[in-house]
């Protein structure tokens, strides 16, 4: 049987979910809860400096109906007493000894502030601190968060005051709002960071009211830039962790954050190297009783793929990763349409068209192959046919019955796989799953890169693609 | 020819519904609220060359209205949906959806729960007329041309708002008080209330369309209307109900379906009998028969001398009546009608396919129903008798046209509606209208151009 039991940076955790520093970590009786819940962790929301936030804090981006695809925050760290948070950290480490807490923390950059608070949050019990160098609002404007975060000379600096004070692993909290996020990771790496964690949120506006033009979310009339964070942001998170887990330079262990929400989104981050992952949005949309499944869902899995730990699956995606230079360009696949599956939406042959290469055609029910009849040509004619209503027993006897399968041949779209260069599209806007899908078209060519071919002293001139090596 | 103009007028105001009528007839399918319209809106899968739209007789371009509910441009939605079908509300209630758009959508072939888009077009639409904004179509500039169309119905009403778009003088010559045909007097009231029809033609008459009420027409008639107007539009539909021609039939407590349904939704009936036999299987039949239910009948039978696979009526409207509690019987044929001078009974005999699919009495079986009231739905005989004078070619009784633009061998005359298609739908006429709008003011530029 898998175990969810891991190791992060030294610190055992009954399972690699942990709730990020934020809203639903802000106190000792939310964190005992969501431990009730299954949660194997939490860190702290960040206790430090002193804030006063303001009223309305949050603003999401909705997409066809699903509510919170990206969400986003203007609220700063903890605003209760220091000394408050730290005491119920002492009471949920008493009470909760086995699960993990760890102290986010914030303070002003001089480095007696930095150890006045690592002493206080280790004493309480943290089992770890998590240095917040990546809030990108509020926080920022007074030199803190991710204004440290964005220079990696300063990054470095306080993550050394803190280890020069620390006797747990410290955790160093990466900004994405900077162009490349390997110089923080690395500058955590030379301050002696046993960890980083990665994303924080990224800056956004997430929507402007367009009634009184006033963006959210809205504070007397005006607005600020947040922190975006949920489901819409995890492809960014993906790519940084990538990044950060691919470098040589950092070879550090990294806590995965950013649209974490099911346990495919943790399995992700997992498989591209990360030891853990922490949630928030999801939590904050959903509640702490998400994490059941999450747990449920992969242990599934990895039963399902045999692994038996954690790290039995963490990075395996790492290397499948690589500079789009070493890639194969021999490699060809192509769309193939299900007829069986084809509800005839149509929605592959107007993307071809408008969005891809123009390889999608609607010729099955023609006498001969047409790949000149636009789009628009088509939707021009459409409204001039003459239909009527069918009466029962009159008209009705033959509908639909145009081909051999329950959409009639006219409405499944065809590929001309020689055009087709394999874009992926098609497949990606059928709305029906498995039916189209993209298929290796086999050839006898040994794989060429550009890096190789480049190399070797090839000179670009003109050529597009595989297909006009034919 | 008598009758006033009235251009400008709130017909809906001149509903004699009832709240009776209105209690015993609440909407078959409820409206939408905002949330519910959106959320189904946002299962569209905007298909492209839609089947929805394909299937529609007025092609509305059915994703394209509905991606507006889902962007909160309601407004563009119902003018999308206007656009193409100028009769967009009273179409969204009254259509056989399950055999048009609905009927045609994809999702029956994913999930099996297809697009509500009659719902989603109620919705845009009446969202559009709650806002008390004005019509989105305006009158175009005048061309000083002048169209005669003879019948108030979808047909004429379809083809005048076209008119009017193209600047042509439109008057509406019809023999009710009120505008709409069986729009208005003829839709289950469930599915259409009388109100709601008028609702929608005192939008379009924003348009500047002209109606003449208790206008019927003959031949004299037709042939000054002809001389003094650019041309006629044919939108006068069927006739009277086809009577069954057995003894009796002239007793009290036989009536016609079209009379019945006119009756109820103008208030002139409230209730019926205890027994009720409609004889014919149509979808009118239907609409009758649900009606006696709700009306008060605690036995309401149809009388159809084929089997249920023969009958004319829709698959979802059979499974309709059998759910309001009308009961068939199948394979049988009124003989003759019992009773003095109110019908007490009626005599019935039974009929048995034979191999070449003709029917064979069997007169051992012979039985009487008793009941109070009969409805003949059999069907619609044509109403052609003022064109007898050879202006235009019909065939079967119906008026022939040509499909595209509407019109008749004669080329000042055009047609549309129940009276060139044999009877058809709400939509079907609709469609007729509009393309034989476009079809007359194409045809008088092209007259003014030679």
């Amino acid at each position: 049987m898998p175990t969810l039991e891991t190791t992060f940076a030294g610190i055992k955790c009954l399972n690699p979910f942990w709730l990020a520093s934020a809203p639903p970590t802000n106190c000792g009786e939310q964190i005992m809860r969501a431990f009730d819940a299954g949660w194997g962790g939490a860190v702290w929301k960040t206790i430090g400096a002193p804030v006063r936030n303001v009223s309305s804090r949050y603003s999401a981006m909705d997409l066809n109906g699903q509510k919170m695809v990206g969400f986003n925050n203007i609220e700063l760290i903890s605003d209760r007493p220091t000394e408050l948070n730290l005491r119920e950290i002492a009471e949920v480490k008493r009470r909760y000894p086995k699960h993990v807490v760890i102290a986010s923390l914030m303070v002003e950059s001089n480095r007696e502030a930095w150890h006045d608070i690592v002493k206080r949050a280790e004493d309480a019990g943290a089992d770890g601190l998590e240095l917040n160098f990546g809030c990108p609002h509020g926080m920022s404007e007074r030199g803190m968060g991710s204004a440290v975060g964005q220079v990696p000379e300063y990054c470095a600096q306080i993550t050394s005051w803190v280890k020069e004070a620390a006797r747990t692993p410290v955790i160093v909290k990466l900004t994405p709002n900077i162009s490349d996020i390997r110089m923080p990771a690395r500058a955590a790496k030379k301050g002696g960071a046993d960890a980083v964690s990665a994303i924080n949120t990224i800056n956004s506006i997430t929507g402007i009211d367009l009634d009184t033009l006033e963006p959210r979310p809205k504070v007397d009339g005006k607005s600020s830039h947040g922190g975006y964070c949920g489901p819409a942001v995890k492809p960014i998170a993906l790519n940084m962790v990538q990044q950060v887990m691919s470098d040589p330079e950092v070879g550090l262990p990294l806590s995965g954050i950013g649209g974490i929400g099911t346990w495919q989104d943790a399995a992700e981050f997992i498989l591209l190297g990360a030891g853990n992952v922490q949630v928030c949005t999801a939590a904050m949309h959903y509640g702490y009783r998400i994490v059941e499944d999450m747990k449920d869902g992969l242990l599934s899995w990895m039963k399902r793929k045999g692994y038996e730990t954690i790290d039995d699956f963490r990075g395996l995606s790492l290397p499948r990763v690589t500079e789009w230079k070493h890639l194969n360009l021999n490699y060809n696949v192509v769309a193939r349409i299900h007829e069986s599956k084809c509800i005839g939406c149509q929605l592959c042959y107007t993307a071809c068209w408008d969005g891809a290469h123009q390889c999608i055609h609607l010729d099955r029910a023609e006498a001969t192959q047409d790949v000149n009849t636009s789009p628009q040509q088509i939707a021009a004619a459409a409204p001039k046919s003459i239909t009527v209503t069918p009466i029962p027993k009159l008209d009705m006897s033959g509908l639909g019955e145009t081909g051999p399968y329950a959409t009639p041949l006219a409405r499944i779209p065809r590929v001309d796989e020689h055009h087709c260069v394999g874009c992926n599209l098609c497949s990606l806007v059928c709305p029906v799953p498995g039916c189209i899908t993209m298929e290796q078209v086999p050839n006898d060519l040994p794989m060429e890169t550009w890096a190789g071919k480049t190399a070797a002293g090839y000179v670009p001139e003109g050529i597009t693609g595989p297909k006009d090596l034919f | 020819m008598s009758g006033m103009t009235n251009s400008h007028g709130r017909f809906q105001a001149q509903s004699p519904g009832s709240p009776e009528i209105a209690a015993r007839f609440p909407d078959l399918h409820p409206a939408f609220d905002p949330t519910a319209a959106v959320v189904e809106a946002n299962r569209c899968l905007y298909c492209f060359d839609a089947p929805c739209a394909q299937a529609c007789p007025t092609h509305i371009d059915v994703p394209k209205f509905i991606k507006k509910i889902a962007s909160d441009n309601l407004e563009g939605s119902a003018r999308t949906i206007l656009e193409a079908n100028i009769l967009g509300a009273s179409c969204s209630r009254a259509c056989p959806v399950e055999v048009l758009c609905e009927g045609a959508c994809v999702l029956h072939r994913y999930n099996k729960q297809p697009i509500e888009i009659a719902k989603l077009q109620r919705f845009a639409m009446d969202t559009l007329y709650a806002s008390g904004t004005p019509h989105p179509f305006t009158p175009g500039a005048d061309a000083g041309k002048s169209v005669a169309l003879i019948g108030g119905g979808p047909a004429s009403l379809a083809c005048a708002a076209e008119l009017r778009r193209h600047g042509i003088r439109a008057q509406i010559y019809d023999a009710r008080p009120l505008p709409g045909g069986l729009n208005t007097y003829g839709i289950a009231e469930y599915k259409l209330p009388l109100a709601e029809s008028l609702r929608e033609i005192d939008m379009l008459t924003q348009l500047g369309v002209e109606f003449h009420f208790n206008s019927w027409i003959d031949a004299e008639g037709l042939a000054k209307l002809e001389a003094e107007n650019d041309a006629v539009f044919l939108g006068m539909g069927l006739g009277a109900i086809h009577k069954l021609g057995i003894a009796g039939e002239e007793k009290s407590g036989v009536t016609n379906a079209l009379d019945f349904i006119a009756g109820y939704k103008s208030g002139s009936i409230d209730s019926v009998p205890p027994k009720v036999a409609v004889i014919g299987a149509g979808n009118t039949a239907i609409d009758a028969a649900n009606a006696a239910v709700r009306l008060g009948a605690t036995e309401v039978h149809m009388i159809y001398r084929r089997g249920p696979e023969q009958m004319s009526a829709f698959a979802f409207e059979y499974e309709h009546a059998k759910q309001e509690g009308v009961r068939f019987l199948w394979h049988v044929a009124p003989k003759g009608l019992v009773g003095e001078d109110l019908v007490e009974a009626m005599e019935l005999m039974r009929l048995v396919p034979s191999e070449d699919g003709s029917l064979v009495p069997r007169p051992e079986e012979d039985f009487t129903l008793d009941l109070d009231l009969v409805i003949l739905a059999i069907g619609q005989s044509t109403h052609t008798e003022f064109l007898k004078g050879g202006s235009v070619k019909l065939e079967r009784g119906r008026v022939v046209i040509d499909r595209a633009t509407g019109q008749t061998t004669n080329a000042k005359y055009f047609a549309g509606g129940d009276c060139a298609n044999g009877g058809r739908e709400v939509v079907d006429a609709v469609a007729d209208g509009k393309r034989a709008g476009v079809g007359i003011a194409a045809w008088l530029a092209e007259k003014k151009e030679a």
